[in-house]
């Protein structure tokens, strides 16, 4: 007889994985609209649903489909949608509502080359319009960045769980290629996230409690700043618990390459190309765009000779990097744009061309 | 010393060059060996030019993307001209003869000469030419046994193809006869 | 000050227990204290308060949860019935409706209107039309007519400018989704006793999962049309009417039909 406990390896792609795992977390309802390079997560939805009891819609819209998370997720049922970079933006406002109304749902965002239209290769140019707002007013959301196969199904564990905890929405920001690539992973296991209906949920107002009410409308200043104080205070609490990052090879590293992502992949490669020639470089992976992982940042400035930020975007992490690091030390960037990928090769050179050539010239 | 194969497989959209890669992901699977399988996407897959990276290490991968390859799998023109230079000295090129005008220049890798799709028309399924071109491959770099591969046509086929797999294994076999009786002295 | 204490009196109206004891907002004249309270009677006597779940538009009615004493969300300005698709696809069991004025159904949200009903949703949509945007301060609307006065259309809706009022009501009767669609009127108790009987239906019709029930009511707005309520309840039969006639559009079992102008 087979060992039952055996954990269940597979080859899978980053959206397949991805929705394999929001099914084995007991998802209730997706709610989606297609676009590239994410449309296989609505597919394997469609294409599993009757087969393992939950509800799937594809919407007419982005903003249809977010509408509907805010409907469902209201009624206390644990939902998602997922879409790519100009499907995300029209979710904003959708979003916006979400956060304020303290409403817990994921969302995903196979990211997508921009601004505009752009292309359908794999960005990081979301990271601003993820950790920093996107749509009006203060909220944020709990931001993971998954950087293999592997996290493109643990994460989604992980957000539900911040998600219905702090009763705030979670965002899994990844882009194309992790969406589109296949790596080896073990699934995780179904059951393991009990799920309870909220009792703030508009489930239909019994005899025994106040009916509820699911709105993001205070329209009374005085109220609608205490509606900010409670969320900030949520924010905060979230920041001093929830914050993961990933290091490799810092026990010693003087140069500091941050990534998140794909990109913190390449930046692995980098370090190793650059360590076999001597230069002491390691990397910090920040997993919770928000929270951002800004102390060991700051701890780390305290003894690096500088920082190389590395996105694939036209610098947006860099900004809070060097918000972390306060002027202690130098941090440079790197990046690649419009659906562009840096090769560890060109990540490597850059960070010689700031490091070890300019200290030669000076 | 962790080994590692990194390996660009090219081609045009409907050649089979994904699932090429995807076999030999799979394989490495099941021989519990770490793997990573980078496709292009977009429109490239409705009929252009289409490529995959595939990984296989004992140790973890960290970039899925790499510019420079241990082998290269070439099954067109545009994609010999793009890939050539980007092998690794000492390294491997396979390519597929009919489709290429303009043969390889580099005298500082390997270079193997396939008669894949007149092979593959020889068993009256063209569809195979991408096996031949494994079998090839896995003659000269056997990273993954022959027993994998037979296990991971079951994945990455469909279960309503899963009759054409002993075709498929014959195809494979061809390739490495291929190699065997044009390159014996260079192996 | 003593209270007397009557008795042995008969109690001929008293407010349903689906209404809260919150003063309504609307403005004299205003039709939506009669729809809401047509509304919760229907949900009372059906005994379903326990059972349903409204959701609010952005617009005057947008604190409906005020007054609506039963589980309710607000949801984005156009998106109510994409908020009520997401409720009821978890909560099949429930009833669940809609509640939205004209710029919040038929402008901002007329997508999410058409493919509502055409999935053949199982809710309720109530659409509230008073040709005109109240909460902004008397905008014109997409079903204002032609000619009509407003802040944006100051020299009356041209429709060579800006096209034709919308019956977006017959518009979406054409779909297989739709299963029974009629429009009513609060200016009246006679056109309130009706609306009711049609309301009562489309709850009753929701336990079938047959498709969407939609329910227009023409209603009033004085404080948008500039007039005195007893003047718009004249403007809505000459002017409303002719353009939004009364009576059943698509009912179950028969062919889509012409509204019916019985009351004019």
């Amino acid at each position: 007889m087979e060992n039952t406990n055996k954990k269940e390896v597979r080859l899978m792609k980053g959206n397949e994985a991805l929705a394999e795992a929001a099914i084995r977390a007991g998802l209730h309802a997706y709610f989606g609209y297609p676009i590239t390079p994410q449309s296989e997560i609505l597919e394997y939805f469609e294409e599993q649903a009757p087969k393992r009891g939950f509800t799937v819609l594809q919407a007419e819209s982005e903003v249809a489909s977010i509408n509907m998370i805010y409907g469902a997720a209201g009624a206390g049922a644990r939902v998602m949608t997922s879409s790519s970079s100009p499907g995300v933006s029209l979710m904003q406002e959708g979003i916006s509502y979400i956060a304020t109304a303290e409403l817990p749902c994921l969302i995903v965002n196979i990211t997508r080359g921009g601004p505009g239209l752009g292309t359908i290769q794999p960005s990081q140019g979301d990271y601003f319009q993820s950790v920093k707002g996107g749509g009006h007013g203060d909220y944020k959301l709990f931001v993971l960045a998954p950087s293999s196969v592997q996290e493109m199904a643990d994460f989604v564990f992980d957000a539900f769980r911040v998600s219905e905890k702090y009763r705030i929405p979670a965002l899994i920001l990844a882009d194309g290629a992790l969406g589109q690539m296949m790596e080896k992973l073990t699934l995780p296991e179904e059951g393991s996230l009990p799920h309870v209906t909220p009792e703030w949920g508009t489930t239909g107002k019994t005899k025994d409690r106040e009916r509820n009410i699911i709105t993001s409308l205070h329209i009374q200043p005085e109220k609608m700043e205490a509606i900010n104080h409670h969320l900030q205070a949520k924010y905060k609490a979230i920041e001093e618990a929830e914050v993961r990052y990933e290091e490799y090879f810092m026990e010693d590293a003087e140069i500091v390459f941050v990534a998140f992502g794909l990109s913190a992949r390449i930046c692995q490669k980098a370090v190793d190309i650059v360590r076999e020639k001597g230069i002491k470089a390691g990397l910090i992976r920040p997993i919770t765009l928000f929270p951002f992982p800004k102390q060991i940042i700051s701890e780390t400035a305290n003894r690096a000779v500088g920082f190389m930020v590395v996105e694939m975007n036209a610098g947006q992490m860099v900004e809070d990097v060097q918000l972390a690091v306060n002027g202690k030390c130098p941090v440079y960037f790197k990046g690649r744009m419009g659906g562009m990928i840096p090769t560890p090769e060109e990540i490597a050179v850059a960070l010689e061309e700031k490091f070890i050539h300019h200290e030669e010239k000076v | 010393m962790i080994k590692t194969e990194e390996i660009i497989v090219a081609g045009f959209g409907g050649q089979g060059v994904l699932s090429l890669g995807q076999v030999l992901s799979y394989s490495a699977i099941i021989e519990d060996k770490e793997t990573s399988w980078m496709p292009s996407y977009g429109p490239e897959m409705r009929g252009g030019t289409a490529n995959c990276v595939v990984i296989i290490s004992d140790g973890r991968i960290s970039s899925p993307l790499v510019s420079r390859y241990d082998s290269a799998i070439i099954l067109n023109q545009p994609s010999l001209d793009k890939f050539e230079s980007c092998v690794k000295p000492g390294g491997f090129l396979f390519y597929e003869e009919s489709t290429i005008v303009n043969p390889p220049t580099r005298e500082d890798i390997h270079i193997f000469k396939i008669a894949a799709t007149e092979e593959a028309n020889k068993l009256n399924k063209k569809q195979v030419a991408n096996m031949i071109m494994l079998g090839a491959f896995l003659e000269v770099r056997s990273i993954v046994k022959l027993e994998s591969v037979s296990k991971a046509l079951l994945k990455v086929l469909p279960e309503r193809h899963h009759h054409l797999i002993p075709l498929n294994e014959k195809a494979i076999g061809i390739g490495k006869e291929i190699i065997q009786k044009q390159y014996q002295e260079t192996i | 000050m003593e209270i007397p204490v009557l008795e042995n009196l008969e109690v001929v109206y008293k407010k349903p227990e689906t209404l809260t004891d919150t003063p309504f907002h609307y403005c004299p004249g205003c039709g939506h204290g009669v729809a809401h309270r047509v509304l919760m009677e229907v949900i009372d006597e059906l005994g379903i308060q326990e059972e349903t779940i409204g959701v609010a538009p952005v617009g005057c009615s947008v604190f409906a949860y005020h007054y609506m004493n039963i589980d309710m969300q607000q949801a984005a300005h156009g998106r109510a019935s994409a908020a009520a698709t997401g409720i009821k696809r978890v909560l099949p069991e429930k009833y669940v409706f809609s509640y939205q004025g004209d710029g919040d159904l038929a402008a901002i949200g007329t997508a999410e209107t058409i493919h509502t009903v055409n999935r053949g949703e199982n809710i309720l949509m109530v659409f509230i039309n008073n040709a005109i945007y109240g909460m902004t301060g008397g905008q014109m609307a997409p079903t204002s007519l032609c000619g009509q006065v407003t802040s944006t259309t100051p020299y009356g809706r041209d429709p060579a400018k800006i096209g034709f009022p919308l019956k977006i009501t017959e518009l979406i009767a054409q779909l297989p989704g739709a299963y029974f669609v009629a429009r009513h009127a609060v200016h009246t108790p006679n056109a309130v006793r009706k609306l009711k009987k049609a309301l009562r239906s489309a709850f009753e019709y929701q336990k079938l999962n047959k498709g969407t029930c939609f329910i227009e009511i023409v209603s009033n707005c004085p404080s948008g049309w500039k007039l005195s309520p007893l003047e718009s309840q004249k403007w809505i039969e000459e002017n409303m009417f002719p353009m939004y006639p009364l009576g059943d559009i698509k009912v179950p079992g028969k062919n889509i039909t012409a509204p019916s102008t019985e009351n004019n």
